[in-house]
C-alpha cells in the first residue's frame, strides 16, 4: 500500500513537472512579448527602455533559466507578482476570485448530483418508457446546447422581457444598504442565471451516465437473485442496485472536484461575474505570464489531486478493492 | 471477405433502423448542402450593407432580420455554416491523425514508448483544455486556421487512448503474428493490418469530436478570438446579439439555434454509429 501510494506520488510530481514545463514553453515561445503591450502604446519608447523592461521582468534570460527560476519559486509556493501595472502578488489576485467561482460551482454541482441520480435511476428502471425517451431527448439537447447561447436566452427572458433578474454583476448598487437577508437575496438573484446554465450541462452528462450505470447493474445476476427471493422491487432497486450503480458516480465526483475552482470564461464574461474565468481571460489578453502560469498550475494540481481522490474514494467504496 | 460484407450490411441495417442516427445524418447532409450552396442561395452577400434597414426584425425583405450594420442575418448565417463545418472537419482530422499515430506507437511497441506516450496523454488531459486553447489563440492571434490547428492539437488524447487499447488487444491476434512472421514491416502491419481493424471506435469518437469542435469554435468566435469580422461565423453574430440583446432578439436566437442543431446532428450521428458499430452495446440501449 505504501509502495503504491509513493509510486502514485512520484507519478504526480513527474506529471506536474511535465505540465508546467509544457505550459511554460507554450506561453513563452508564442510570438510577441508582454512588454509589447506596454511599449507599443508608447511611441516614444527607446530600444534601451524596452530592454530595461524585459530585464526587469526577467524575459532577457534563456527560456530554460526562466523556467527553472519560476519552478524554484513555485516549490516555495510563491507564484510571483503580476506583470500588470498593479504588480500585486499572483496568489492574492487569484485568492480574491475564488469565493464567487467556487460558490457558483458548488451550488450547481450539488444540484447536478441531487437531480441527475434520481433522473438516471428513473429512466433506467423504466427503460423505453415515455419518461425515458423524454429524458434521452433532453440529454441530447443539453449536450448540444451552447452554454453561452442558453445564457443569452436567459438574459433575454428574465432580464429584458420579464425584468425579474439583474443581467450582470454580483451585487446591486445599493447592496451595502441592504439587510442581511436582503443581501443574500440580492446575490442569489445575480447568480441565479449562471448557476442555472452551469447546472444544465452537468445534468445532461451525469444523468446519462447514471442511467447506463444503472442499466448495467440491473442486468447482473445478483439482481435477478434478489428478485427471485421475493424482495419488493423498491428494495431491489434502492438497496441492491443503486448502491452498486453509484460506484462509477463516485469516480465522477472525485474528478469534478478540481472543476469547482475553474470558472467558465465565457459565462463569467457574459454575466459580468468577477471570478476565476474572468481573471484568466484578462491575464491572457494582457499577457500576464505569472498569473496565467499560476492559474494553469493550480488547475493542473487540482486535476491530478482529483484523479487520486477518485481512485481513493473508489477503493474505499468498493469492498473488492478494499481488501487488496 | 464475405463475412466482411455481411457485417457492413448488418451495420447499415441497424444504422437505418436507428431513427436518431438517421435524423442526425439527414441533418448533417442538409447543413453541408446549405454551406456549400451558400453563395447561390443566400439572398444577399454576407457583407452587403443595407443602410436603410439597420437592426430590422425578421420580415419579408430580410427573412431573419438585419444586424447593427444593416447586413442580412440569414445570408451571414449561411456563410457562417461554412466556418462551423470546416472547423469541425479540419480540427478533428488533425486530432484523429495525431491520436492514431501516438496511440498506435504506444500500443504496438509497448514498453518505454508506451509509457512515454501515455504520460504525454495524462499531461495534456491535466491541463485545463479551454484555458490552454484560449492562451495559445490569444498569443498567436485569432483566425480560422489557428483555431482549427489549436483545437486539433489539444483534442487528440481520447483517440490515442482508444487506438492504444485496440492495438493492445490486436497485437497478439494470429493474423498480426502471421504478418510479422512473413517479415512485414512495422509500418505495414500497423497501417494495413491493425489500423483498419481498430477504426470503428475511432470513427465514433471523431464524429462526436466534430460536435465539440463546433461548440468550441462558436465559443471562441463569440469571445472575439475566432473568425474575424466582417467574415461571419455563428459565434461572432452572437457577439452582436449580446451587444444588442435589449433590442434585437433575432441576432441572438437564430445563430444559437443553428449551433444547437449542428451539434445535435453530429451527436445523434455519433451515438447512432456507436450503436451500429459496437455490437456489445446493442442490447444495452
Amino acid at each position: 500500500m505504501i509502495l503504491h501510494l509513493s509510486r502514485r506520488f512520484l507519478e504526480f510530481i513527474l506529471t506536474l513537472f511535465g505540465i508546467t514545463l509544457l505550459s511554460f514553453f507554450i506561453i513563452h515561445l508564442a510570438p510577441g512579448k508582454p512588454t509589447d503591450i506596454l511599449t507599443e502604446l508608447n511611441p516614444k519608447i527607446t530600444p534601451e527602455a524596452r530592454e530595461r523592461l524585459e530585464k526587469y521582468y526577467g524575459l532577457d534570460k534563456p527560456i530554460i533559466i526562466q523556467y527553472l527560476l519560476w519552478a524554484k519559486r513555485i516549490i516555495k509556493l510563491d507564484f510571483g507578482e503580476s506583470f500588470s501595472t498593479d504588480h500585486r502578488p499572483v496568489w492574492e489576485k487569484i485568492r480574491e476570485r475564488i469565493p464567487v467561482t467556487v460558490s457558483i460551482n458548488l451550488v450547481s454541482m450539488l444540484l447536478v448530483f441531487l437531480l441527475a441520480i434520481p433522473i438516471g435511476v428513473a429512466s433506467a428502471t423504466r427503460q423505453n418508457s415515455f419518461f425515458d425517451k423524454a429524458t434521452t431527448v433532453g440529454v441530447f439537447l443539453g449536450f448540444s446546447m451552447p452554454a453561452f447561447w442558453l445564457a443569452l436566452l436567459m438574459i433575454m427572458l428574465f432580464g429584458v422581457y420579464l425584468h425579474w433578474l439583474p443581467i450582470s454583476g454580483i451585487k446591486s448598487l445599493n447592496y451595502s444598504a441592504l439587510s442581511f437577508p436582503g443581501k443574500v437575496i440580492d446575490i442569489s438573484k445575480h447568480l441565479f442565471m449562471i448557476v442555472f446554465v452551469t447546472t444544465i450541462g452537468g445534468l445532461a452528462a451525469l444523468s446519462r451516465y447514471m442511467r447506463s450505470s444503472m442499466l448495467e447493474v440491473i442486468r447482473q445476476d445478483y439482481i435477478t437473485t434478489a428478485r427471485a427471493k421475493g424482495l419488493p422491487e423498491r428494495m431491489v432497486i434502492y438497496r441492491h442496485a443503486l448502491r452498486n450503480a453509484l460506484l462509477p458516480i463516485i469516480t465522477i465526483l472525485g474528478l469534478s472536484v478540481p472543476g469547482l475552482l475553474g470558472g467558465s470564461v465565457i459565462l463569467e464574461k457574459i454575466f459580468g461575474i468577477p471570478g476565476m474565468g474572468q481573471l484568466f481571460f484578462m491575464s491572457v489578453m494582457t499577457r500576464d505570464y505569472p498569473v496565467i502560469m499560476g492559474l494553469l498550475t493550480i488547475g493542473a494540481i487540482l486535476t491530478l489531486a482529483g484523479n487520486m481522490l477518485a481512485d481513493l474514494c473508489y477503493a474505499i467504496a468498493d469492498p473488492r478493492l478494499r481488501r487488496q | 471477405m464475405e463475412g466482411n460484407s455481411t457485417s457492413i450490411v448488418s451495420t447499415w441495417q441497424i444504422f437505418i433502423k436507428n431513427r436518431l442516427a438517421l435524423s442526425g445524418s439527414i441533418l448533417v447532409i442538409i447543413l453541408f448542402s446549405l454551406a456549400i450552396l451558400a453563395p447561390v442561395i443566400a439572398p444577399y452577400d454576407y457583407d452587403y450593407i443595407d443602410r436603410h434597414h439597420i437592426l430590422e426584425p425578421p420580415g419579408r425583405e430580410h427573412l431573419l432580420g438585419t444586424d447593427d450594420l444593416g447586413r442580412d442575418v440569414l445570408s451571414r448565417m449561411l456563410y457562417g455554416a461554412r466556418v462551423s463545418l470546416a472547423v469541425g472537419f479540419v480540427a478533428v482530422g488533425i486530432a484523429t491523425i495525431i491520436g492514431i499515430v501516438i496511440g498506435a506507437i504506444a500500443g504496438y511497441y509497448g514498453g518505454f514508448l508506451d509509457r512515454l506516450n501515455m504520460r504525454l496523454v495524462d499531461i495534456m488531459l491535466s491541463i485545463p483544455g479551454f484555458f490552454l486553447i484560449l492562451t495559445v489563440i490569444a498569443f498567436i492571434g485569432p483566425g480560422i486556421w489557428n483555431i482549427m490547428i489549436i483545437i486539433g492539437l489539444t483534442s487528440w488524447m481520447g483517440v490515442a487512448r482508444l487506438v492504444r487499447a485496440e492495438f493492445l488487444s490486436l497485437k497478439t491476434r494470429e493474423y498480426v503474428l502471421a504478418a510479422k512472421a512473413i517479415g512485414a514491416s512495422d509500418f505495414r502491419i500497423i497501417f494495413r493490418h491493425m489500423l483498419p481493424n481498430s477504426l470503428a471506435p475511432v470513427i465514433v469518437s471523431a464524429v462526436l469530436g466534430i460536435a465539440s469542435a463546433v461548440l468550441l469554435e462558436s465559443g471562441l468566435s463569440f469571445l472575439g478570438l475566432g473568425v474575424q469580422p466582417p467574415y461571419p461565423s455563428w459565434g461572432n453574430i452572437l457577439t452582436q446579439g449580446q451587444a444588442n440583446i435589449e433590442i434585437a432578439w433575432w441576432l441572438s436566437v437564430f445563430p444559437g439555434l443553428a449551433i444547437l442543431i449542428t451539434v445535435l446532428a453530429y451527436n445523434l450521428l455519433g451515438e447512432g454509429l456507436r450503436d451500429a458499430l459496437d455490437p456489445r452495446l446493442r442490447e444495452g440501449r
